[in-house]
Formats: structure tokens, C-alpha cells, sequence
């Protein structure tokens, strides 16, 4: 049994302009000690569905299941979700800035952050604890900083800190969201390289959100690619980029910027309003492959090969390979 | 000899913090724009692109030094005197959603330009401003609309139209695809091109993503700290890096490519970038250089050809690297001898 299963999960917004269906059948398991990488661009749900998962979205229309370790996360009640969250499953954001308390030093917020979970844990012992957490993240000069202001971090260093509060409890799963999108590329291979390093050393597994391919392509087992608020394909790491069978991935695998001077190959069109979405397939309107039975929505079927491999696409699959190259 | 459109010649821009420092967002930058080519100016936040870009387009006084445009000193121009000259430097901006009043109709966004340089009224203006929408992908008919109704992509095509509607020869282009998603971002590159080849216009295309600017540049500048470390023709920059800094990078630059990520060697710098009110002496790059020596933190290097390289080819760095030179294994010795 995997560590998180989640099957089904839908999630919608009512809005004064009709109902957001933000999430649509989402499911996806997540092994033990293992990277799963959720792919997609803006308003795709990826970020929605984790935070669902954790119960933070209020307000909103849940249903489906997310069964880690065995409690549904869906139907459990605030209390226990407290007790998971932090403790079991440590989560990181894209914005450390506004993580972290601006008023309290990063060192309490930790020292904070464990007793909050384990409440025999001494001050002394916990601080202790804190400053090993920096330092293994990679925070120079750890047992001084501690007692620094998250203002006084630079932006690396900060997701660092978060990290570093997110591992305190030695989670089983670690959810980051888009963790190094505000960071440069110099830091971001710094903070890629951290989250490997304690991925390896604690065996935790992580739910990776993320818009950018070359992060999957560095840090992914495996892939699920998400469009308006459904998965059009879900595959190991190599099998996305060189078996993938959905036109949306081999879309945005051909929007990047090639190394050649050639003329890029966008995804024409915007994505659907996830208010009124189209009957059936959620891409057709933006596909070049586009055909009748695109007018009824395609299920997400094992295309063959491996058999973690899934797209949910009405064209055949033996011309996979055709396509793809 | 081809022809320079603009040149810039030993820019500086400080600004003055409230503790009396200053901070040297452009600390000595000289360089030439050549017409008809798009120049890639690339680096890490505050590495100074932006205000070097702003300098260029004299949205921001020169602390020192000059920029030219078509032989004319523009940097101590009165914003009246630079007025004619906009038609020719235009911006287009990274924030689709900041650069655009969102209390005012498409139509007279895209046809500010024609009424500020008095050129087409009634009409005529809105005839053009329909043929700018349509040269740019968007929908003439959408002309009445504000700019809350169109997506961040399309927004992105009224920032352009509005850039273009007075034919400029230098577009300088501040991360105009960073905001966006990546299917979009590719539509916005592909506009840029087609309009570039279609006006013979020349970019200064400023992005933080190397991938991005490789694709679009002839020629790139990679900068670091308020200066240039390396300037090179595109091809040469990636296949014959020079300074420690653009190949670092390079490499940590994510590639969407599972076994090239799974083989090439990676740098991984330490530290952060230091502050740019007080700036390492010497190469600013010597506190986080694999390679720096004692004299990286003495003496400042020039942007020079270096090696066997092409005057086209400059880098600003006593210790080069040579081409298959490994530097993941490479160790820093600052100590004294």
C-alpha cells in the first residue's frame, strides 16, 4: 500500500460567477521515499488539490478520498489534520517571506513548531534541535543565525529555514509547492540539492508541485501532468519525456526553448474557464490532433508499456511512438 | 563593420539607501548594440540587467558615464529633449499586469503613443490601433475592452502592439515572458521574432532565464554584481565558456531532459550573491569562484578577449577556464603564500 492514496478527488469554489471546478478526478499514489512531481501551468489545480488534501482550503466543495496511512484525510476532522500536518507531513511554499513570522525569530519558530507536536520536548532540548535542523539544511554558521529575524535571510536561505521546519519532525511525506520558483537558478540548484540530500538521508517521500520541466526532469520518479483541473497523463520520469503519449505533454515539452535557433512550437489558444468547461476533452480546443471522439471526455487508461503509464487521450496507442518523435 | 545602434559607455547607476550607502546597481558597464540583432543581457536578481536597461532607454539618469543612440548622447537629454526620441527606444515590460491602467480601454492603451506624438486622431488612430491588434494576435474587435478581460498572454500582445504602434528601431524587452506560462511564453517568443524580421527592429531581450535567452540572442551579456563577466556571440558563450560564473550558470540551470540531468556535471555554488552596496573588492565574483585565487580579491579584470578568442569574445577573468575544463572538482585558494 502506498503512503498517500488519493482517489477521485474533486474540489470546487462557489464564486459569484458560477462554480470554479478547480480539481476533477484527480487520483495519485505516493510511495514511500519516492518523488512525485504534479506538472502543470497556472489554474491547472495542482495547487489546489495538496492544499485540499491538507485541509487547506476552506469553503470549498470536497469530495473524493486521500488515505495516508491509513486515516482519510478528506473526512478527518480539524484535530486531527493538526497532529498530521507538521508532524507527518511537512509542507513548503513557493513565498518563504510570507511562511515565516516576520516578528519572531526563526529560531523560536522552530523551537515553537516542535513543541507545538511533541509536548514533553524541554525548551533547552528543543532549541538544541533547531540549530541541528539549520545546520543540516545547509545554514552557515547555524548555532548564531538562530536567533536572526527571517528578514535578515536572504531568499535561499529562507526556503532553507522552511526546510528546515518542514524536516523538524522527521515527516514521512514532505508537499512542496513551486519551492524554488522565486529563487535564481544558482540558489534553486542549491535548495534542489538540500531537499535530495534529506530525501536520501530520511527516506521521505515528496510531492513535488512545480511549472518547470527541467525541475521534474532533475528530481522526479514520477510525473502526473494536470490541465484544467484534470490528469492527461500520469508516468514514470523517462516515459514522459520520451514515451509520452497526451498531445498537452508533448505540447509543453515543445514549447520550451529549443537549443537550436529553430522556431519554438507553442500550444496554441488559452486554457478553458474552469467555469464553463467543455464536454469532453478539456485540451481539445488547444490540440493539433483533434478528432470527433474528442467531443466526449476521455478516461485516463494505461497506454501500454510500463504499467504506471496513463494518458487520458482518445488517440491510439501504437502510434505512441510516432507521435512522440 | 556593422552598423551600433546604441553603445554605452562606462554606466554607472547608484542609488542612495537610507544609511547613507549607495548601492551600485550598474558599476562600470560599456557595450554596443548592433542594428538588426537582439542582445540577451542575463543574471541573477540585482545583478543590475534592469537598471542597465532603464539607463539604455534614459528611463533612469546615468550616475556616470554616457549612452548613444544612433550617435546622439541621449543620457543628459531633458525628458523634452529625449521626447522625439521615444518613438524610437520603446519598452516593453515584464508585468502585464502593472504596466497596463486597468481603468482604460485596450484602444487607447495601444493608441497612447499616436496621441502623445500627435500622429493619428479620430479615426485614423483607431484604425491603426486595430491593425497593431491584429498584427499582434489580438482580436481588432476587442478594441472597447479593459485589460482585466484578457489573460496574462494576451495583455502581454497589447504591451507589445503598444511598444510597436510608433515603428521604433531598439525595442528593449525587461523579462517580457517571465510572468507567463510556458505554452504562452513560446507564442510570445515566435510574435517577437516574426515582428522583429518583419520591422527590422533590434532587441535588448532582458531575461534571468538562460534557456530563454539562449534562444532568442545573437549575442549575450552575462552580468554579475552590476558588471559584465562575460560577452559573446550566442553560440560561443555556451560552447566556449570562459568565466567560472556563466559556466556555474549554465549548470545549474534545470534542463527537461532526464539523462543529460542524470550525466552533466554540476556546479553548485555556495553562498548567495553579496550585496551590492558592498560589493567584494577585486573580481566581485571571488567569494563564491571555484577558481579564485589571491589576486582575484586584489585587482579588478578587465572584459577582454581572453585565451585565443575573437575580439567578439570577452570575459572578465584572470583564470579563464579552457574549453573541457572541469570545474565541479576545482578548490578556491585565497591564502597567502
Amino acid at each position: 500500500m502506498a503512503l498517500l492514496e488519493v482517489r477521485d478527488l474533486r474540489v470546487s469554489f462557489d464564486t459569484p460567477d458560477g462554480t470554479v471546478r478547480a480539481v476533477r478526478g484527480l487520483s495519485f499514489d505516493v510511495e514511500a521515499g519516492q518523488t512525485l512531481a504534479v506538472v502543470g501551468e497556472s489554474g491547472s489545480g495542482k495547487s489546489v488539490s495538496t492544499q485540499t488534501i491538507t485541509g487547506l482550503t476552506r469553503g470549498a466543495e470536497v469530495s473524493g478520498t486521500a488515505y495516508f496511512d491509513g486515516t482519510d484525510l478528506i473526512t478527518a476532522d480539524q484535530a486531527t489534520l493538526r497532529r498530521l500536518r507538521g508532524a507527518r507531513i511537512g509542507m513548503i511554499f513557493q513565498d518563504p517571506l510570507s511562511s515565516l513570522h516576520p516578528q519572531y525569530r526563526i529560531g523560536w519558530q522552530i523551537v515553537e513548531m516542535i513543541r507545538a507536536h511533541d509536548l514533553e520536548i524541554s525548551k533547552q532540548a528543543a532549541r538544541k534541535r533547531a540549530a541541528e535542523l539549520l545546520t543540516l539544511v545547509g545554514i552557515p554558521r547555524a548555532a548564531e543565525r538562530i536567533d536572526d529575524y527571517p528578514h535578515q535571510f536572504s531568499g535561499g536561505m529562507r526556503q532553507r529555514v522552511m526546510i528546515a521546519m518542514a524536516m523538524a519532525l522527521d515527516p514521512a511525506l514532505l508537499i512542496a509547492d513551486e519551492p524554488t520558483t522565486a529563487l535564481d537558478v544558482t540558489v534553486q540548484a542549491q535548495v534542489l540539492n538540500v531537499m535530495r540530500r534529506l530525501q536520501e538521508q530520511f527516506g521521505t517521500a515528496i510531492i513535488l508541485i512545480t511549472h518547470d520541466l527541467g525541475v521534474v526532469a532533475e528530481m522526479a520518479d514520477e510525473v502526473v501532468v494536470m490541465y484544467a483541473g484534470a490528469v492527461m497523463e500520469r508516468a514514470p520520469r523517462r516515459d514522459i519525456f520520451y514515451r509520452n503519449h497526451h498531445p498537452y505533454t508533448q505540447g509543453l515539452l515543445a514549447s520550451l526553448p529549443a537549443r537550436s535557433g529553430d522556431r519554438l512550437t507553442p500550444i496554441q489558444g488559452t486554457p478553458p474557464s474552469l467555469i464553463s468547461l467543455p464536454k469532453g476533452c478539456p485540451f481539445a480546443a488547444r490540440c493539433a490532433h483533434v478528432f470527433d471522439k474528442c467531443s466526449e471526455p476521455p478516461p485516463l487508461v494505461d497506454v501500454g508499456g510500463d504499467p504506471r503509464h496513463q494518458s487520458a487521450c482518445w488517440l491510439p496507442h501504437d502510434v505512441n511512438e510516432a507521435v512522440a518523435s | 563593420m556593422t552598423d551600433v545602434l546604441l553603445k554605452v559607455d562606462d554606466v554607472r547607476k547608484e542609488f542612495p539607501t537610507h544609511s547613507k550607502e549607495v548601492v551600485q546597481a550598474v558599476a562600470g558597464v560599456s557595450l554596443e548594440v548592433h542594428k538588426g540583432e537582439t542582445l540577451g543581457l542575463v543574471g541573477e536578481t540585482g545583478c543590475g540587467k534592469s537598471s542597465l536597461a532603464r539607463c539604455m532607454a534614459h528611463l533612469y539618469d546615468v550616475t556616470s558615464g554616457s549612452v548613444w543612440f544612433e550617435g546622439q548622447e541621449i543620457s543628459k537629454l531633458s525628458r523634452k529633449a529625449m521626447r522625439p526620441l521615444r518613438r524610437d527606444v520603446q519598452v516593453i515590460f515584464q508585468d502585464p499586469y502593472g504596466s497596463l491602467n486597468p481603468r482604460r480601454r485596450v484602444g487607447s492603451i495601444i493608441g497612447d503613443p499616436f496621441a502623445i506624438h500627435n500622429i493619428a486622431s479620430g479615426n485614423e488612430r483607431k484604425k491603426k490601433v486595430q491593425e497593431l491588434m491584429e498584427l499582434v494576435g489580438l482580436n481588432p474587435e476587442h478594441y472597447n475592452r479593459f485589460p482585466a478581460e484578457f489573460s496574462g498572454g494576451q495583455r502581454q500582445r497589447i504591451g507589445v502592439a503598444r511598444a510597436l504602434a510608433l515603428r521604433p528601431k531598439l525595442v528593449i524587452c525587461d523579462e517580457p515572458v517571465s510572468a507567463l506560462d510556458v505554452s504562452i511564453q513560446a507564442q510570445i517568443i515566435n510574435l517577437l521574432s516574426d515582428l522583429q524580421r518583419e520591422f527590422d527592429l533590434t532587441y535588448v531581450f532582458i531575461s534571468h532565464d538562460l534557456s530563454v535567452v539562449r534562444h532568442v540572442s545573437d549575442r549575450i551579456a552575462v552580468m554579475y554584481l552590476g558588471k559584465i563577466v562575460e560577452l559573446a556571440p550566442t553560440a560561443e558563450l555556451f560552447g566556449q565558456t570562459r568565466h567560472p560564473y556563466t559556466r556555474a550558470l549554465l549548470s545549474a540551470l534545470p534542463v527537461a531532459d532526464p539523462d543529460t540531468a542524470d550525466s552533466r556535471e554540476q556546479i553548485i555554488l555556495g553562498g548567495d550573491i553579496p550585496s551590492a552596496t558592498n560589493p567584494p573588492s577585486g573580481c566581485r565574483f571571488h567569494t563564491r569562484c571555484p577558481k579564485a585565487r589571491l589576486d582575484c580579491a586584489a585587482e579588478e579584470p578587465v572584459l577582454e578577449p581572453v585565451l585565443d578568442d575573437k575580439p567578439g569574445h570577452r570575459t572578465a577573468c584572470f583564470y579563464p577556464l579552457t574549453v573541457g575544463e572541469d570545474l565541479s572538482t576545482a578548490v578556491p585558494d585565497l591564502k597567502a603564500s
